[in-house]
């Protein structure tokens, strides 16, 4: 290389590196941990939902760590009902687009999204924002209406629920990706990311009759575990949950939590709904068992306000 | 005019028609929209009379159009119009396809005692007692119920199978459909028909528009003095007689070259097929009538007379089926009466204006109107009732009340129907998980759109539901989501008159906005 031609080159290389920094913001690509620092959960504050997800999976080492290149993603947010995205009685789109587009950032083959909705599921993929979201950022939006979608799998260990029919995603994809959203609900107190998984099974009606918090933490032992938890509570569905009836029911508490330790998850969720872990069974079975840990003082949480 | 485009045109028209109906009967994406289907149906001539009894406007002056129409050109809406109609032409022709001699028709004398016993019936059914006999014979009601029962699910299985083998390959455009289908009692009198009509219509072209249809034997009395209509030139004419084979209402009589004008449908065979150009469509040269008694008038008149005074008495057996609200009992669910759709009004309102054409239990998009069996009683068999073991009405949606085609089922604006209740839930305590197995469940009250099912502090941890009927709206989603059985712990029972329900009251939530993290 020619002295000249090194000149150049460098000093255009120099302008790049500096016009890059100003765009950033420094203060975070300094924070950021360039080694995979791993947190056990981190929870954030003071965002939107897709900024305050950029932060949080920054912080964990980005969403790599979870997603390898080449494997198919399954991200399964809360689409449960026919509702508009303000009533926050399904996952926030925002969100959900963003947690896809970082699966593709990530080298993921394939995102998959799919709900088991308890409306009409076509109304409620529609209503709810999540279909065109998902289908905006590149994902494929996947039925979960009919039972023939559904296998019999076997949970080993489980007390009530020894057997369930999930999805065939769930079985088929690579990463299991939980996005629920954090909301009051009439029985269990509370629905988030572990009662979640209601919406990956045919037979919610024998969960229902059978011990249903027994039924929540006897599936979370059920092998395919979601490597990650990320719950939205940018908007909080405080009353008259899970459904909601009106804008009241709603508090924008303007909030992210992301950890692979569900039960840890719903814990701190529970914290933010101002409720006692100790009513809200799953989470204390679950606990029990080893699923998780509740006790939230034994981990390492990364707090960020913004 | 002898022109051939008269058949072509016929058969493009017609085939538009058939091809529009038989999309929206088995549309089940649900892709057209209700106003779209509302054009479609302004030309029927039942559904666009009850709605006009109904409405008295004419944004329902279908049928009067229909009526014109026939004055006019003769009974062109069975050719062009009407999808029972050319359904059969469609099968008339497959049948000459399988066997020559079904193509054959020839001229056969009417059956005039049948057809005008049927159609007095079903007028003087329709004034003295109700809409019975039109249900059972209307011929769009008949094709819906045909779509809606048998042609539907081949559609949905034909999609399932195409769903299966894009699934395969990742590619979710078409997604499986459960085929769910109703109680078997419900297919019995659609399957009557359709072996009736189909048979008839394979080997005998119109018979049955000619000897039962009620709307037929209508309109053919009035294009007994229609201004257009088939002629056949005498002088041209050398009695070759195979307009007869070929004409599907076997209505002509080559010997006498004369065309029996209250059964030809316009079809417009016979001008295409006649070797000597005999045959042409126009205007009628009005020729010295034979003056003698009219057989047919008369039996028509002594017909209608005996069932005016018959009727009554039979109609008043019927009565006692209408079901009565009685008391309701503990753990045996106890249904005092069925719930019927939103937009109905009044279940009297409602089985007065039904047809059963199934357009609504086609369209519903969660499948929980189901035909009825005897829940309405004989004569609301078939009439869409809300099934809540099969599924709830969605709270969002209006799609029934949009297009109905007799109004039986009134526009509801979708702020309306929210506050419509049809029904309501009534919880059985004894039936109940909480109470039953002392674990949470709650399903109903999930499932509550107003949050008339809400849960209150039971033994322990535990809560258990309680209603507020002021703002239960009947959608029956706390009834299908309840995992009892064989009983219900919720369910909701019919209203023989909707109500207004008072709207859900609102509060301001106490939770306040946590400032810090809270752990």
């Amino acid at each position: 290389m020619k002295r000249r031609e090194f000149i150049r080159r460098s000093g255009v290389a120099g302008v790049a590196a500096g016009a890059a920094l100003s765009i950033g913001r420094y203060g975070e690509i300094w924070a950021a941990p360039p080694s995979r620092a791993k947190y056990d959960m981190v929870a954030l504050m003071g965002g939107a939902p897709d900024a305050m997800f950029d932060l949080g999976i920054q912080e964990l080492g980005g969403l790599g760590v979870f997603v390898k290149k080449g494997q198919k993603v399954l991200v399964k947010p809360n689409i449960g009902w026919d509702v508009v995205p303000e009533l926050a009685a399904n996952t926030n789109p925002l969100l959900v687009k963003r947690i896809i587009e970082h699966c593709f950032k990530a080298g993921a083959k394939e995102v998959y999204v799919f709900d088991h909705t308890c409306d009409n599921w076509v109304n409620c993929y529609r209503t709810s924002g999540i279909e065109q979201a998902a289908k905006d950022a590149g994902a494929r939006v996947v039925p979960g209406n009919s039972e023939k979608y559904y296998q019999e799998i076997v949970i080993p260990g489980g007390v009530r629920l020894k057997k369930a029919k999930v999805h065939e995603l769930v079985l088929s994809t690579d990463v299991f990706i939980n996005v629920p959203i954090l909301k009051d609900h009439s029985s269990t107190r509370l629905t988030c990311a572990l009662k979640n998984m209601m919406g990956v099974v045919w037979d919610r009606g024998y969960w229902h009759s059978n011990n249903l918090n027994q039924c929540i933490a006897d599936y979370a032992m059920f092998e395919k575990k979601p490597a990650l938890n990320i719950i939205d509570c940018y908007n909080v569905m405080v009353k008259n949950g899970p459904k909601g009836v009106s804008r009241e029911d709603v508090v924008q508490m303007k909030s992210l939590i992301i950890t692979p330790d569900w039960v840890a998850g719903d814990t701190a969720a529970a914290k933010m709904l101002g409720l006692q872990t100790e009513k809200i069974e799953h989470i204390t079975i679950a606990h029990k068992t080893g699923l998780g840990n509740l006790n939230l003082d034994a981990l390492n949480i990364r707090r960020i306000k913004m | 005019m002898r022109s051939p485009y008269l058949r072509r045109s016929r058969i493009l028209i017609s085939a538009i028609v058939f091809i529009c109906f038989f999309v929206v009967f088995v549309d089940f994406t649900h892709l057209i929209p209700s106003k779209y289907i509302n054009i479609l149906l302004y030309l029927q001539f039942i559904p666009s009379l009850i709605k006009f009894y109904d409405l008295r406007t004419l944004a329902a002056a279908g049928f009067a159009a229909i009526l014109i129409l026939t004055l006019l050109t003769g009974r062109s809406y069975c050719s062009f119009l009407c999808p029972l109609g050319i359904g059969q032409d469609l099968n008339s022709r497959i049948g000459g396809r399988i066997r020559k001699k079904f193509r054959r028709y020839g001229y056969k004398k009417p059956f005039t005692i049948i057809r005008y016993t049927i159609l007095a019936a079903t007028l003087t059914v329709t004034i003295v007692w109700g809409i019975y006999l039109v249900t059972l014979l209307d011929p769009f009601s008949i094709f819906g119920r045909f779509m809606t029962f048998f042609a539907k699910p081949v559609v949905l299985l034909i999609n399932n199978f195409l769903a299966g083998v894009l699934n395969r390959f990742d590619v979710y455009t078409l997604t499986h459909i459960p085929v769910t289908g109703y109680q078997l009692p419900a297919y019995s009198i659609p399957l009557f028909f359709l072996v009736l009509i189909f048979g008839l219509s394979l080997t005998k072209g119109r018979l049955y528009c000619n000897m039962i249809c009620p709307v037929g034997t209508l309109l053919g009395l009035l294009s007994k003095v229609s201004i257009l209509r088939i002629r056949i030139n005498e002088t041209k004419c050398s009695k070759c007689g195979l307009c007869s084979v070929r004409c599907k209402s076997s209505c002509i009589d080559f010997l006498k070259r004369h065309v029996d004008v209250s059964r030809c449908v316009n079809c417009f065979n016979c001008i295409d097929v006649c070797p000597d150009k005999a045959f042409s469509y126009g205007v009628v040269k009005i020729r010295k009538k034979e003056v003698k008694p009219d057989q047919e008038r008369r039996k028509f008149i002594a017909g209608s007379l005996a069932l005016l005074f018959g009727l009554p008495f039979i109609s008043r057996a019927q009565e006692k089926n209408i079901p009565v609200p009685a008391k309701a009992s503990t753990v045996k669910e106890s249904r005092t009466c069925p719930v019927c759709p939103p937009g109905a009004g009044s279940l009297d309102d409602f089985n007065k204006l039904c047809t059963a054409c199934s357009l609504c239990i086609t369209a519903c998009p969660n499948k929980v109107l189901q035909p009825a069996l005897l829940q309405y009683g004989a004569k609301g068999m078939m009439q869409p009732v809300m099934d809540y073991n099969k599924s709830f009405c969605t709270y969002n949606c209006t799609v029934c009340t949009e297009i109905c085609p007799t109004y039986a089922l009134r526009p509801l604006a979708l702020e309306a129907k929210k506050l419509t209740r049809i029904g309501k839930a009534i919880f059985i305590k004894d039936n109940c998980i909480v109470k039953t197995e002392k674990t949470a469940c709650g399903a109903c009250s999930e499932a509550c759109p107003t949050k008339a099912v809400y849960m209150i502090p039971y033994e322990g941890n535990l809560l258990i539901p309680e209603t507020n009927t002021e703002i239960c709206i009947g959608c029956g989603h706390c009834e299908y989501a309840c995992p009892t059985i064989p009983y219900k712990a919720i369910f909701v029972d019919g209203l023989p008159v909707h109500e207004a329900a008072r709207k859900p009251e609102i509060r301001e939530a106490e939770t306040a906005v946590p400032e810090d993290f809270p752990f």
